[in-house]
Parts: structure tokens; C-alpha cells; sequence
């Protein structure tokens, strides 16, 4: 099999703060394969913006990379020096910020602001960046491209900013493009816009692209793979199929009974009780085991590993432990 | 940005009308009769028929001040009671005066405070941040007079490096052109006053600067660290840009915004500390031509004084709005 392009292992990001240690990322392993959509899923605060920076390297104080290995076609970058990052960042791994109205510097042009990454990494003239970042403002659908080059981010509305951000971390034609949640702050249908061409640069390009959400209908029609993130661990992995057919961790459980679905009309939209701890309050035992309706009294006293459930499918769940107890889970969503 | 500069300026009409009637008024609320007031208790009436008469009092107010605006108009300020010279043709060398230690001061204040704030920010909680926050601390708090004092007392007593008043060496004076001695001296190519000018612009130079530098560092600094947190500061960095364009680009025309109010601010209570300034080392500048009209009851004079300082000082608030619009597309469009 080929090697995956990037590979995440022991990953541990943690913040410094005046209340003490959070370990935001703990432990996490996880790769993506060459021209993959891999899902990160999970409620918000479970780590995913920070394991998303963290292979950036663009964590920044009080927060810091404390331990693991980020491997980039084989070389770890968290040994590169900030100058080699920076011939990465934009150019070998590009990445969709979660927040569009924001992520945009308000006092530049969108053209100015597209064609900094061209000339820094392709080198450039100043009118073949300027007709490549045109080229990539029609691909992400935006009409108007040239005339948009002139314009500020206050001109333009919430989906057309997020496209412009797209087009950014498109135009160097990075290997790897990381997309934390590109999709959140849009209306459904521009949404589904997004995704539609997003799947189109992974099918044309064969671009790697880790797709960081909370919307499980997102994963359901993007990813190929599957990686769940809890209080700053990873609590299951599989592919799509496996995850959604028979989730082996209680919380995806919790998570796939919370999509509301528009069809049956439920009298009460599910959701899982208790909210996610803060990353390290809960010393012994499983993170979830307080809001986890399979609890029993090893969940509290010891903390599980990704264990195997079956079929290469990954759960950090003590059901897995005994055949008998893991069968539980099956009764509950049939 | 022309429509926007031509209605600012258009704006500034009734402003001006409005500071020509308040000074117009001001002199005539003296209480007394004026020509009384300057010719002192012996005067005989002639005399104060006479004087009267010369200063138009004897007219009624609306056909004053319909004289008095178009004086205005055709560059006329009236004539000085103490000279019995024109005012419009002796005002300008002490103008010029003031006008080139405010710059000289204000050019030195940003271009340290601005940069000093800058480094502060980028290297938050370094030794060189503690070392000029201290520093801008004690320098806001220092009392101009003081420092002036202070500084003739240590660099001119004390050392003997630096002239402690005046602004030429007088056995060595410079032949005036525009006034502006900085200039005067390099158009006629004699660089040994050059260097005379600049050594006695250093001491009353650093007084008046002082306080607004440190202002123009600490609000550097903390508009920076906000921008500095900002959603697409992280955004020009995954594109891979260098740290120096980071700040000195993306940061700094953001938080530029705040620090531009600030040292329009210090430019309009400059003008109020030049008049200090200048006292204490002998400037013969806009102040002392003021402060001596005072003392000679030269109403005319201190009329036209104050009339040009005001206008001054609109200038500088419209000039640093302009440059708002300049920087902050968000602005023009409203
Ligand atoms: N600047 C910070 N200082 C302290 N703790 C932080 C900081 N940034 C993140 N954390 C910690 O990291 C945890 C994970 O945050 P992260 O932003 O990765 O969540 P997320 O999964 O992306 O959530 P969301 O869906 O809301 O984006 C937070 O719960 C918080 O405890
Ligand atoms: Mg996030």
C-alpha cells in the first residue's frame, strides 16, 4: 500500500493556562491517504481546530505542540524550522479557516490578498499571479472574478468570502488542503455548493482533504474515512460505511441519533445529555463515561485505548473488551 | 476618495465661519472699552477717539465682522498695535518656527512610538516590551517643563553638547528663505548651520515629543496585540507569509486605525505644548509671538494667533480623517 501523505502520531497539544495544563489534543493518531477526504468529526471543543493547527504549526501561546510526530511525505514536521514551514504553509498544505467573515484582512483587496501566496511560493510576476488567482476565483464559482479583485471583504457577502478563502488555499495547489468546518457559517444551499465543488477539486485534482465538521450529513456525503474526536482523543475511526452502518463507540451512537431528521419528525430532537468536559478535568477513566448511558464501574476507574471492534474499525470504548457487552450496542440501534 | 476629500473640505466651511465669529467675538468681550483698555488711564480722549476709530470700533458689530471676513478673505489680519506693521506679513517667521519643531517633534514621536509599539507587541513579554513600556510610562508622566528644565540642566550646563535656547547660532545666523531653517540652510547648501539648526531642535525637539511618543507606543502596542489575535493574522500566516510582512503589512494598517486618532489628538495638544516649549527655550515661535502680544495688549495680534492656531489644528483633524478613508476602505462607503 502506498505511504499515506500525511500521518499524525502521538500528536499532543497542550495549553498553558492560568487554571493549568490542557491537554486540547492527547495522544492523537490518525493519516490521510493521497487523494482521501478524511472526516473529523465531533461537538465543539473536542480539539479538532487545534489538531488542525497543530499541523500547520500555527499554535500559538498559550498553547504549544508538546509531543508525537506530524509526518509529510515522510519528513516530521514539527523538527522544520519556521522558515521551512513556511515554504509548506499555503503551498504543500493549504488551509480553509472556520471563520469567513473574519478570515479575511479587511484593509487589502481580495486580489492582493489571493495573489500574496502565489508569489510567494510560485515566484511569480505580478500579472501572472494576478490571471492565476482570477482563474482560480471562476473555479470556485464566483462571478464577476475579475472585478471581485478589486474589491474589499466588506463588499462581498459571507459564501462568496468563504470562496474566496477556498480559492486562497486552492491556488498554490497544496497535496493536502485542510477544511475546518468551511461550511458552518453558510446558508444550505450555498453549503451544499461548497461541498459540491470541494469534492470536485478532491476528484480532479486529487488533492488529500481532511474535512473538519460537526454536521454528520457533511461527513456522510464527503469522506471516505472517519476519525471521532472527544474531549481531545480520538473515541472511534473507520470508513464511512462502517461508521454510519454500526458505529462501536457510544458517543458516535449519541451522535448519529442527535441528526435531525427533517423527514420522520421526531416529537423531540435526541441529544446526547451532559456537555463535553473541559480537555483534562476528567483524570481517571473513560472521558465519556459520565454521559454514557452503557457506563459501567471499570468506565469510571480506568481509562480505555483505541481497541479493535471489528473490521479494522477503532473504539475507545471497554465494551470491546468482551463480545458479550460490545453485543449491547448493536440492540440499541436496531 | 475625491468626492469623499472635496465634501470633507466642504464640510469645513461652517466650521471655519464658526471659529472666525467666536475669535471675532472673544476680543470684544473684554469688558471695557478696548481702545481704554490698551491705551491705559492717562489717555486722553483723543487718543481713545482716535485708536477707536483705527480698530473700527466705532462702527456697529455686523459691519465689523463683514470687514473683518473680508480682510480675511484678501490675506489681511490687521496690523499690530505694538509694530504698527502689517500682521499677515510679520506672523509667518514665528509660524515657521513653531511649525518646524512640531514636525520635527511629531516625525520623531511616531516614527519611535509607532516602531516601539510594533516590536513590543510582536515580542510580547520580552525584555525589550518590559523595557519600553516602562520607559513610555515614565514618559507620559513627565511634565514637559520638567523635562525641559531638566534636560538644559544635563546637556547644556552640565555636558555642553547641545545649545540650551534659541533655534540658530546667532554669530552664525541663517539667511532666511521659508523660514523653515532645516530647509533654508539645505537649499543654500551650508551645512555646518544645518547642523547648528538640527543641534538646537534636539533639546526642545525631545520635550515636546516625549509625551506623545510614549502615548503613540503603549496604543501601538495594544491595538497590535488585538489585531495581532485576529482570525486573518492567522490567515496570512498558513499562506506562508514571512512574520515581518505578517506584522509590518497585515497587522499594522489594521491597528493603525486607533493609533492614527491618537496622534491626531498629540498633533492638536503638540501645539499647546509648543507654546511651552518655546518659554522655556527661548523658540521664537507662534507662543512667544502670542505671549508677548498679551503683554502689550495687542488685541489684533493675539486675535490673528489664535485664529491661525485653531485653523491649524482643523486641518490636522481633517488631514488625519482623510488618511482614515486612506487606510480603512470601510470608511468612504458609508
Ligand atoms: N487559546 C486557548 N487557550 C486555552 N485553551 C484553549 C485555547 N484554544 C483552545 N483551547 C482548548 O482546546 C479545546 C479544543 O478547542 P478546539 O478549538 O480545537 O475545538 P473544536 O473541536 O474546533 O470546536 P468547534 O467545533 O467549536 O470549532 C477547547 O475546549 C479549549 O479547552
Ligand atoms: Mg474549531
Amino acid at each position: 500500500m502506498e505511504q499515506p501523505v500525511l500521518n499524525v502520531s502521538g500528536l499532543e497539544t497542550h495549553f498553558f493556562t492560568d487554571d493549568g495544563e490542557i491537554p486540547a489534543v492527547d495522544s492523537v493518531d490518525f493519516h490521510v491517504n493521497k487523494g482521501e477526504v478524511l472526516g473529523i468529526v465531533g461537538e465543539s471543543g473536542s480539539g479538532k481546530s487545534v489538531t488542525s493547527l497543530s499541523i500547520m504549526q500555527l499554535i500559538s501561546a498559550p498553547g504549544k505542540v508538546v509531543g508525537g510526530e506530524i509526518s509529510y511525505k515522510g519528513e516530521n514536521l514539527l523538527l522544520k524550522s519556521e522558515k521551512q514551514m513556511r515554504k509548506i504553509r499555503g503551498n504543500e498544505i493549504g488551509m480553509i479557516f472556520q471563520e469567513p467573515m473574519t478570515s479575511l484582512n479587511p484593509v487589502f483587496k481580495i486580489g492582493n490578498q489571493l495573489v500574496e501566496g502565489i508569489r510567494i511560493h510560485k515566484k511569480w510576476n505580478k500579472k501572472d499571479s494576478w490571471a492565476h488567482a482570477i482563474k482560480f476565483l471562476k473555479l470556485v464559482g464566483l462571478p464577476r472574478a475579475e472585478e471581485l479583485m478589486n474589491e474589499y471583504p466588506h463588499q462581498l457577502s459571507g459564501g462568496m468570502r468563504q470562496r474566496v478563502m477556498i480559492a486562497m488555499a486552492m491556488a498554490c495547489e497544496p497535496d493536502v488542503l485542510i477544511a475546518d468546518e468551511p461550511t458552518t457559517a453558510l446558508d444550505v444551499t450555498i453549503q451544499a455548493q461548497i461541498l459540491e465543488l470541494m469534492k470536485r477539486l478532491n476528484n480532479e485534482t486529487n488533492t488529500s482533504i481532511i474535512m473538519i465538521t460537526h454536521d454528520l450529513g457533511v461527513v456522510a456525503e464527503m469522506c471516505d474515512r472517519i476519525v471521532v474526536m472527544y474531549s481531545g482523543k480520538i473515541v472511534e475511526q473507520g470508513t464511512t460505511k462502517e461508521i454510519f452502518e454500526s458505529p462501536k463507540h457510544p458517543y458516535t451512537i449519541g451522535l448519529i441519533e442527535s441528526v435531525p431528521d427533517v423527514r420522520s419528525r421526531k416529537e423531540r430532537l435526541y441529544s446526547i445529555p451532559g456537555n463535553v468536559p473541559k480537555p483534562g478535568s476528567i483524570k481517571t477513566g473513560c472521558h465519556f463515561a459520565p454521559r454514557c448511558k452503557f457506563a459501567f464501574d471499570k468506565c469510571f476507574e480506568e481509562t480505555p485505548e483505541l481497541m479493535d471492534a471489528g473490521q479494522g474499525q477503532l473504539a475507545r470504548c471497554w465494551l470491546h473488551e468482551d463480545k458479550e457487552k460490545a453485543a449491547l450496542l448493536e440492540k440499541v440501534e436496531s | 476618495m475625491l468626492a469623499y476629500t472635496i465634501r470633507r473640505l466642504l464640510m469645513l466651511i461652517p466650521v471655519l465661519f464658526g471659529m472666525t465669529l467666536i475669535v471675532f467675538f472673544m476680543i470684544r468681550a473684554i469688558p471695557g472699552d478696548p481702545a481704554q483698555v490698551i491705551l491705559g488711564q492717562q489717555a486722553t480722549e483723543e487718543a481713545i477717539k482716535s485708536l477707536t476709530k483705527q480698530l473700527g470700533l466705532d462702527q456697529p458689530w455686523y459691519i465689523q465682522y463683514v470687514d473683518y471676513i473680508k480682510g480675511l478673505f484678501t490675506g489681511d489680519l490687521g496690523t499690530s498695535l505694538r509694530t504698527s506693521s502689517e500682521i499677515s506679513g510679520e506672523i509667518w517667521p514665528y509660524l515657521a518656527a513653531t511649525l518646524e519643531l512640531s514636525l520635527v517633534a511629531m516625525v520623531i514621536a511616531i516614527f519611535i512610538g509607532v516602531n516601539a509599539g510594533i516590536i513590543s507587541a510582536w515580542f510580547q513579554n520580552s525584555w525589550f516590551d518590559y523595557t519600553a513600556m516602562v520607559l513610555a510610562l515614565v514618559g507620559v508622566s513627565m511634565p514637559v517643563f520638567w523635562l525641559g528644565l531638566m534636560e538644559q540642566w544635563a546637556f547644556s550646563l552640565e555636558l555642553g553638547w547641545l545649545p540650551s535656547t534659541g533655534r540658530e547660532n546667532v554669530r552664525n545666523p541663517v539667511e532666511a528663505i521659508t523660514h523653515l531653517y532645516l530647509i533654508d540652510t539645505l537649499i543654500q547648501g551650508r551645512m555646518d548651520q544645518f547642523v547648528e539648526v538640527v543641534r538646537h531642535l534636539i533639546l526642545p525637539g525631545i520635550a515636546l515629543g516625549t509625551i506623545p511618543m510614549a502615548i503613540i507606543a503603549r496604543m501601538t502596542r495594544s491595538s497590535m496585540l488585538e489585531v495581532m489575535r485576529s482570525d486573518f493574522v492567522r490567515t496570512a500566516r498558513a499562506k506562508g507569509t514571512r512574520m515581518f510582512w505578517v506584522v509590518y503589512k497585515h497587522s499594522l494598517k489594521n491597528a493603525f486605525i486607533p493609533v492614527l486618532t491618537v496622534i491626531g489628538l498629540q498633533m492638536g495638544l503638540l501645539l499647546g505644548g509648543a507654546i511651552l516649549t518655546e518659554t522655556i527655550f527661548g523658540w521664537p515661535g507662534i507662543g512667544r509671538y502670542i505671549y508677548d502680544a498679551i503683554g502689550f495688549r495687542d488685541y489684533p495680534v493675539i486675535q490673528s494667533g489664535i485664529l491661525i492656531v485653531a485653523v491649524i489644528f482643523v486641518f490636522i483633524n481633517l488631514i488625519v480623517d482623510l488618511l482614515y478613508a486612506a487606510i480603512d476602505p470601510r470608511i468612504k462607503y458609508n
